[in-house]
């Protein structure tokens, strides 16, 4: 169960994917699951760095892995602003050139990768836990 | 993440390599508005080499084919789509808006 421990930039962006795709990669997750999870946490990081930190440079980000026999889940917490999911709508992935919207991808393709997305606030700790099943 | 442009007579071609994240999407973007303050508006964006691509790169191409495409004065295509990327693009409802090429060549041909 490895954590390792980020700044909050969009520079670490890039280490952040290494390390959680060498861990998925070691659990036993395919190139395609792998691929998954590196665009969920590549996004949920994003996230907490732009909404929950407001900017770069805030707070830190924790990383955890955990490899099980039949998944793989990685827990990203920050101190960042509470984040509530309901708020976020899904993108109308259908609507023509003129009227896509700019925002509310990330989360969509979070969920969409990933087959839990769970968040847990408390005490000032943000915890977001994503579970890829390796059937 | 790499960029390189060429400068054809019909078109740009902008070759993308590594990653577009919210880290590097910002480079990718003044890139394109180089061009497209040149009011240059026909673009093949080559993704042969791209490994890797956010919502921040993706909301890039979608704000970039909406100024191409605006007063029908040019457009986006997308050559050489990676197996991963087109999934992404899949996902985000994105593949309609761009007309795909197999190759570079015949991305600029169609220019």
């Amino acid at each position: 169960m490895p954590t390792m421990i980020f700044p909050g930039n969009y520079e670490s962006l890039e280490k952040i994917a290494e390390f959680v795709t060498a861990e998925a990669r070691a659990s036993g997750l395919n190139r395609t699951q792998v691929f998954a999870v590196e665009t969920a946490v590549d996004e949920a990081c994003s996230n907490i760095i732009e909404h929950a930190y407001g900017g770069e440079g805030i707070g830190d980000i924790h990383c955890t892995t955990i490899s099980e026999p039949e998944r793989f889940t990685i827990v990203l917490e920050d101190h960042g602003r509470g984040f509530d999911p309901a708020t976020v709508p899904d993108p109308d992935l259908s609507a023509p050139l003129r009227d896509r919207k700019s925002h509310g991808l990330g989360f969509y393709m979070m969920c969409q990768w990933m087959d839990e997305v769970r968040f847990d606030f408390h005490e000032n700790r943000n915890r977001l836990t994503m579970v890829k099943l390796k059937a | 993440m790499e960029i390189e442009n060429t400068q054809f007579k019909h078109c740009d071609l902008i070759k993308v390599t590594g990653r577009v994240d919210s880290s590097t999407a910002p480079r990718l973007a003044e890139a394109i508005n180089n061009i497209l303050d040149a009011g240059r508006f026909k673009i093949v964006l080559d993704l042969t080499k791209l490994e890797f691509i956010s919502s921040a790169g993706l909301r890039v191409l979608i704000s970039t084919q909406k100024t191409c495409k605006r007063y029908n004065r040019g457009e986006v295509v997308i050559a050489g789509m990676p197996e991963y990327i087109k999934s992404v693009f899949d996902l985000a409802g994105f593949t309609p808006l761009f007309r795909l090429f197999d190759d570079s060549i015949s991305a600029v041909g169609y220019f």
